[in-house]
């Protein structure tokens, strides 16, 4: 996928809340304007990952199935 | 006044046992983690979980109670199959081997993310729990009413 990436967050193996929980400790390093690439394989996360975009104002960019693994692709925008 | 336009949440918990107080610190790290300003008031079985783990208690019922009640975050049991703790054992292994986060690490993973713990005043003074026996995150000890006016003040109230 051709998304300029700045971070990228292993979750792989990692359960709910924990691909949340990092994220939102990633993005507190982060800049407005950069992008984290999530990878995690946890169910809930293809629906919590929208959600928490969805409720923390930040943009979600896109998801890649990797087969075994998901990547999404979250923007700062706050 | 209540802020109606707020972005907080409050969890009280009030039960002691494995399986509630995961559901707890799943709720507050996510909630923290969403944006939230997040408290969580323990009290009574749930003062545990913010526990040191050392034996508590001055007077003779304070100490009994505190040696059925020692340790720490990590021993608590879950609500049901505990079976004289065979099934806490299970519970962790079963936990473990899918990658869930222990106890433990939630919580720190909530300390990490700025939620604000709390005890219970009246809980700790019963139980004869001081201060000294809980972890140093705990911002405070409080009562009914703090509780209240965060709860108040709060778009998310839980009580576990």
């Amino acid at each position: 996928m051709d998304i300029q990436v700045d971070k990228v967050q292993d979750s792989i193996g990692q359960m709910c809340p924990m691909p949340i929980a990092f994220m939102a400790k990633n993005m507190r390093t982060m800049e407005t304007g950069q992008v984290l690439e999530i990878r995690a394989d946890d169910e809930g996360a293809h629906s919590d990952i929208p959600a928490w975009c969805e409720q923390t104002g930040n943009e979600f960019l896109a998801e890649e199935d990797c087969g075994d693994y998901c990547k999404y692709y979250v923007k700062k925008t706050v | 006044m209540a802020d109606n336009d707020n972005n907080n949440a409050t969890i009280i918990v009030m039960s002691g046992d494995m399986d509630k107080v995961f559901a707890a610190f799943i709720i507050a790290t996510g909630a923290a983690a969403a944006g939230m300003d997040t408290t969580m008031f323990f009290t009574f079985w749930g003062v545990k979980a913010i526990q040191k783990g050392n034996l508590t208690g001055k007077g003779l019922f304070g100490r009994m109670m505190g040696l059925m009640n020692r340790g720490g975050i990590n021993v608590i049991g879950p609500s049901r199959f505990n079976f004289g703790g065979i099934g806490r054992w299970m519970f962790k292994k079963m936990m473990g081997d899918k990658g869930v986060a222990s106890l433990e690490e939630l919580r720190q993973m909530a300390i990490d993310l700025d939620v604000h713990l709390l005890g219970c005043g009246m809980s700790m003074d019963v139980m004869e729990i001081s201060r000294e026996d809980l972890i140093d995150e705990v911002e405070d000890i409080v009562g009914v009413g703090t509780m209240l006016n965060l709860a108040a003040n709060s778009k998310v109230q839980l009580f576990i």
